[in-house]
């Protein structure tokens, strides 16, 4: 494989030796992408065909897809009919969306405070790291712990002040869902925006306080308006992600009581394998996927948007030093 | 910096660190706390740190693998070490794979030109978003039946002397199964994040190898691999902890003998009887994600930097 053929690494490369293995050559940047392409292909691009041409089939778990009968668009009609799969779409909105907000608010607003030169930054850091590593099923485990309402380490707090018990769990299902999900990825935001918060050019934020601006103008009219485009695509990463939530939901309240923490993803797996409907579940997960696609998309426009203005500005300045 | 303006922090600065720290390590804390009592010491709330640590939940845990018989144990119930190994067996394997892989396509991305490269690049940031769940259907229906391979000869043979399975060689029941759903999960990212990477390598040096007559591989291998162990060690965690940590789409393809920790963890996280052994499982299953935290954060940061900064 490591035979010394003549190379091309680029397409300016050189020229006289391209004659001795072309046909290698041309094949080099293939033989390169083959393996992954080949993967992805088997295992990511044909399934999502296969889910798509699925969901318009009525199909049985015990069926192989070919033995299954057509049904046009039934599915997704029956879902759009469904009050399950309202109040499910609706909990994931709710969740993901209160989720993000908060977790901007806090990790932001921690950046700000925590930016200044500290001994001990990175041990700080690593630890916040900390919880987004850990499975989601073992912080699921953890928080159902903390939660629980007799033993939980909540209820125990408040009892020692005074407090009257909580039933996290039971009443305020999704609240505790959202606690959890707060504590496990604020860090993620946290580390992001520091890192933006960091990599700003120094020479605005010294000609605002020459300037006599004080630092919480500071804050709002130099470092949050620059840090924006970070903060902006930080914050659909993490939208994306929050719609990708399952397992600390699923061990934390398994979707209860009733459907009030239900996710998508979670009512996906169970009309799959407790339903049996596997056509319904996924047309359930094509509505997901476009969903993701929009707010993916949705970031690729606002990063090139966002290049191609980097340019513009850059280009004025040159123009206006030349 | 703000520094400069504020020399003297005050106590209430440090108050808000030191709050801080407790809430992110606490609960991870208490997992390990727990995992070291007995039941009745973690239901009965009397003591919180004071009690008498016991590693029997541990021995409970992992009672299949132990070379002696725990005294408490009238038999042993919770297979742990079988899915430890499991784990072990599918991260690793998933991770060294999309690495490899993911590390050539990102190379012929980053340097070379060619047909196709568009939408490669494209598909593959677009495919970045696909959550397991939407994955889940269809492959429970494609692992279980057009992915079945013929028992007897040819690869359906080797693949199941290989990789173990079922007597029905399909993916759905065996490592590879599960490691080829981790692997095509995986790629994408470790392809794009890689690629920032490459793209720092100056090309002088790819330049000077190939005019000392190495070819593409040996350059990529040789000089320009080497270059990006950063990158490749923030690739490999990421990847590690996904096929780690996951647990839906194991859980559609895993058999008996498949099975990961996390499934474990989910059917029997329910019972609350064993809930000293539950936590001792847990903290098992989180020692290697904090370990890669505690040895390689600068790594892991730089990682998610870099995949979110240049969207």
């Amino acid at each position: 494989m490591a035979r010394p053929t003549s190379p091309r690494l680029t397409a300016n490369a050189a020229a006289p030796l391209r004659r001795r293995a072309p046909m290698l050559n041309r094949l080099t940047p293939y033989l390169f992408v083959a393996p992954a392409a080949v993967v992805m292909l088997l295992a990511l691009f044909y399934p999502i065909g296969y889910m798509i041409w699925g969901s318009f089939r009525d199909w049985d778990p015990s069926q192989s897809l070919s033995e299954t009968e057509f049904v046009g668009l039934a599915n997704y009609a029956k879902l759009l009919a469904d009050p399950a799969f309202h109040e499910s779409f609706w909990v994931t909105m709710v969740f993901a969306f209160s989720v993000v907000a908060v977790e901007m608010v806090l990790g932001v607003g921690l950046a700000l405070m925590l930016d200044r030169e500290l001994r001990g930054m990175s041990v700080l850091r690593t630890l916040f790291i900390l919880p987004m590593m850990i499975a989601p099923v073992v912080v699921g485990l953890v928080w159902r712990y903390m939660f629980h309402q007799t033993y939980g380490t909540f209820n125990r707090a408040l009892e020692a002040v005074g407090l009257p018990d909580v039933n996290w769990l039971g009443q305020h299902p999704l609240l505790s869902v959202i606690i959890a999900d707060i504590w496990q990825w604020t860090p993620f935001i946290f580390i992001l925006s520091l890192a933006a918060l960091q990599s700003l050019p120094r020479s605005a934020l010294e000609a605002a306080r020459i300037d006599g601006a004080t630092g919480w103008q500071q804050i709002v009219h130099i470092k949050l308006p620059l840090m924006a485009p970070v903060l902006i695509v930080t914050m659909l990463l993490r939208l994306i992600d929050a719609f990708k939530v399952l397992e600390v939901i699923l061990v934390l309240t398994g979707g209860g009581p009733g459907l009030s923490t239900e996710i998508l993803a979670l009512r996906i797996a169970r009309t799959a394998r407790e339903f049996r409907e596997l056509g319904e579940a996924a047309a359930m997960s094509n509505y997901l996927l476009m969903l993701l696609m929009v707010l993916t998309l949705g970031m690729f426009a606002f990063t090139r948007f966002q290049e191609a203005r980097a340019r513009r500005l850059r280009f004025a300045a040159e123009q206006e030093e030349g | 910096m703000a520094s400069a303006a504020r020399p003297r922090a005050n106590p209430a600065f440090y108050a808000l660190i030191a709050l801080l720290i407790f809430m992110s390590i606490g609960p991870v804390l208490l997992l390990l706390v727990n995992s070291l009592k007995l039941d009745v010491d973690i239901t009965s709330g009397a003591g919180g740190l004071l009690f008498m640590p016991t590693i029997r939940n541990y021995e409970t845990a992992l009672c299949d693998i132990l070379w002696y018989e725990p005294e408490h144990l009238r038999f042993c119930q919770i297979r742990f070490g079988g899915a430890f190994v499991n784990s072990i067996i599918i991260a690793l394997v998933s991770t060294a794979l999309t690495l490899v892989m993911g590390c050539m396509a990102a190379y012929a991305l980053v340097r070379f030109r060619f047909m196709g490269r568009d939408s490669l690049s494209l598909s593959t940031l677009a495919v970045r978003m696909i959550p397991p769940a939407v994955l889940l259907v269809p492959v429970f229906g494609l692992w279980n039946n057009a992915f079945c391979l013929d028992n007897d000869y040819g690869l359906g043979a080797w693949w199941r002397d290989t990789f173990g399975g079922r007597g029905d060689v399909c993916l759905a029941g065996t490592h590879g199964g599960i490691i080829l759903i981790y692997v095509a999960m995986n790629l994408p990212f470790v392809i794009w994040i890689l690629q920032s990477f490459i793209v720092q390598v100056p090309r002088s040096l790819e330049e000077a190898a190939r005019v000392d007559g190495a070819g593409p591989f040996q350059t990529f291998f040789i000089v320009v691999l080497p270059l990006i162990k950063p990158g490749l060690a923030a690739a490999s965690i990421f990847t590690f902890r996904i096929a780690w940590n996951e647990y839906l789409l194991a859980s559609a393809l895993a058999d008996r003998d498949t099975m990961t920790v996390p499934i474990l963890i989910v059917n029997n996280a329910s019972e609350f009887d064993g809930l000293g052994t539950i936590f001792a499982t847990g903290m098992l299953l989180a020692i290697p994600p904090i370990l890669f935290t505690l040895f390689a954060s600068r790594q892991i940061i730089t990682g998610m930097t870099a995949g979110a900064v240049k969207g």
